[in-house]
């Protein structure tokens, strides 16, 4: 044990060390994006009418009157100590943003995960067992009908018929109005808050206004799963172990079972991983459609004001999000899989 | 000096010009029950819209901005009928005309992002893994942090930035599109070229003092360049959708330039809570049945090229006329 716990120690360090680099050229490339390129970003999120007076003030205030490196050493030095900068429009600290705004989209995401677990899984499974049959086909056409579907259009869908046909499903927004005004928030997840408070009809809200953007942005992430999983199921079916099962005398269904199956979703931790980027793409625009007043929608109401600064500071959030993603999950294969550590 | 692509054993290699490609597409005649009729419905759906996108102008009935007719204004938020198809949108535009319409603007926007990013993916992706050092690393660090980015964002972002210089438009929104996928061709043929550097075959040109340029042409490329069809469909049927999703967020084409779904799907949104259908569900139709096909067609390519996934007996070995070959991890 002891040992295990030491090659874990080495690996999560090295890793961590090979982190650092990519962090840092994503932040270099978000200033040279967002800062390099030419124009003005100040006057640019005034609306390009107020006065010069004015705009070189902000511009003070902000630090954009630094010349460029001396204004990059700072960016840096600033994300350094977890401050992501303050908007432009109105001046409120990025920080703030994730603390209000994060909680929206995490929530939403996580639900989706798991409908995109549940589905993807089944259906990768199912289409790889049984490759070349009618269920095969009917998994992968799914599939492939799911990936085209964009996000936002499933979502219409959903909202006309669950939302105006049907009536059963809210179709914006997190919870009633009167829901959110009384809710007392402990962790800003309000499934998790309304149980804590033991307030079951703002449970019972909540939930409902979660169901079609959750369901409908697992759907769509389901869609990589059921590929992915069906391309494994298939490649460890040919594997020389399944075969020696078989040679074994071990019946069909717990080779399938016991020995295939459990093998060919031991990659679906890292394809989780992989679609942690793919999720908060789909979030901006899930959150679009159904009005959720996550990260994504507060990224596009500060692209529609051209306010850079909140631009610049929302897309380092979304980046570092992804990259303590892949770490994590790094960390849990190489727990899980020993080779990974050596 | 055999070089006999990995993909096939059975016939004999040729040496003309475009052996490298009919050797490449070999397996898709090969193609047998489900990938075949992927392979060829794909194809079928994806000729019919480069059909629709060419004969616009002659099959819609209208302008993708007409709002009038005979000086009379179309209804607003008309219901499908036999005037118009499938209604009219909130600003008396024909849907017909802009799904129809529409097509050209995907389809416009998808080549053109497609030819920058293999233009640019695939020789970067052949010189970095061929010469490797420096360059090499200092590219896939680029490319991987790019990689990272979720896609969608960095194509937001990317337009966001051009619609502030240089406006919006086709070219706008295939430049943004360009940027997602150019890391992932220099991946796919960078990690390809690497494998097929330490080939014998390789080895034995750069022996009898081939130079790299030589080299890479001649014996790289040809091995490498058939990743690329089944990766350009399925980047195609991606394309698609992050262009939906840009117009969808407003970032797309310019209303007055073009019809654009995703755009169109937008506008439908504000329509749904009171129960209008048509205004959506026509440009989203398009885009799922254009992604479909797209979609099977790469598929089906890439089940047909990929050795791993495709489905047919193990040819006999023959030493002589064939090498094995490192199979990627895809």
């Amino acid at each position: 044990m002891a040992s295990k716990g030491t090659s874990l120690r080495k690996y999560a360090l090295v890793r961590l060390a090979l982190v650092l680099p990519m962090v840092f050229v994503l932040l270099t490339m978000v200033f040279l994006l967002m800062r390099v390129a030419p124009g003005d970003p100040i006057s640019a999120s005034l609306g390009g009418h107020a006065p010069q007076s004015q705009i070189d003030e902000i511009k003070a205030e902000l630090g954009y009157d630094e010349p460029i490196w001396k204004q990059y050493v700072q960016y840096l030095g600033q994300i350094a100590r977890g401050n992501l900068g303050t908007t432009v429009t109105d001046r409120r600290p990025v920080t703030d943003i994730v603390r209000d705004n994060g909680a929206a989209t995490l929530e939403l995401t996580f639900y989706a995960m798991i409908v995109a677990l549940i589905v993807g899984v089944t259906f990768g499974l199912l289409a790889g067992r049984y490759r070349d049959t009618w269920i095969d086909g009917t998994g992968r056409l799914f599939g492939i009908v799911i990936y085209a579907m964009p996000v936002f259009f499933l979502g219409l869908m959903a909202q006309l018929f669950f939302g105006s046909y049907l009536g059963w499903l809210p179709t914006s927004d997190r919870a009633s109005p009167i829901v959110q005004a009384t809710m007392e928030t402990h962790t800003g997840l309000y499934t998790v808050d309304s149980i804590i408070n033991r307030d079951w009809p703002a449970f019972t809200d909540s939930v409902k206004h979660l169901v079609l953007p959750a369901v409908t942005l697992g759907l769509v992430t389901a869609g990589v799963f059921i590929r992915l999983i069906r391309v494994n199921v298939i490649r460890t079916m040919k594997d020389d172990y399944i075969e020696a099962a078989r040679a074994r005398g071990i019946d069909e269904r717990s080779v399938v079972y016991q020995h295939a199956f459990r093998n060919a979703l031991v990659p679906v931790i890292t394809v989780v991983g992989l679609t942690v980027a793919l999720l908060l793409s789909g979030a901006v625009l899930t959150e679009t459609t159904f009005n959720w007043p996550g990260l994504g929608h507060t990224l596009v109401m500060y692209l529609q004001n051209r306010d850079y600064a909140a631009v610049q500071g929302l897309i380092v959030v979304f980046a570092l999000i992804v990259v303590v993603a892949s770490l994590v999950i790094d960390f849990v294969n190489a727990y899980i899989d020993p080779r990974i550590r050596y | 000096m055999a070089v006999t692509s990995p993909s096939e054993t059975s016939t004999q290699p040729r040496r003309t010009r475009m052996g490298g490609v009919r050797r490449a597409f070999a397996p898709v005649s090969e193609a047998r029950g489900m990938t075949r009729t992927m392979l060829w419905l794909g194809a079928g759906i994806t000729l019919a819209f480069a059909l629709i996108a060419l004969l616009a102008p002659v099959i819609s009935p209208y302008d993708f901005d007409t709002f009038e007719a005979n000086g009379k204004r179309f209804p607003q938020l008309a219901a499908p009928s036999r005037e118009h198809l499938m209604g009219t949108n909130v600003q008396s535009t024909d849907v017909l005309s802009r799904v129809i319409w529409g097509t050209q603007t995907e389809l416009k926007v998808v080549i053109i992002s497609l030819i920058i990013s293999i233009g640019v993916g695939v020789p970067l992706g052949l010189f970095s893994g061929y010469f490797g050092g420096k360059l090499d690393r200092v590219l896939v660090l680029i490319m991987d942090a790019l990689l990272v980015f979720p896609f969608l964002l960095l194509a937001i972002v990317i337009a966001f930035l051009l619609a502030d210089k240089v406006g919006q438009g086709i070219f706008t929104a295939a430049i943004a599109i360009t940027v997602v996928y150019i890391p992932l061709y220099f991946r796919v043929v960078r990690n390809h070229t690497i494998s097929i550097r330490e080939e014998p075959f390789v080895e034995a040109a750069r022996a009898l003092g081939a130079r790299p340029l030589t080299i890479i042409r001649k014996y790289v490329f040809f091995n490498v360049v058939q990743n690329v069809p089944p990766l350009a469909t399925l980047n195609a049927a991606d394309a698609i959708l992050t262009l939906a999703a840009l117009g969808f967020l407003g970032y797309g084409i310019q209303p007055t330039e073009g019809a654009e779904w995703g755009y169109d799907v937008n506008r439908a949104v504000s329509d749904a809570s009171t129960g209008i259908w048509w205004t959506g569900l026509f440009p989203g139709l398009a885009i799922v049945l254009l992604v479909v096909g797209l979609t099977l067609l790469g598929e089906g390519l890439s089940e047909t090229i990929n050795p791993v996934l495709r489905k047919r007996p193990v040819a006999p070995v023959d030493l002589e006329a064939s090498h094995p070959l490192k199979v990627e991890d895809e």
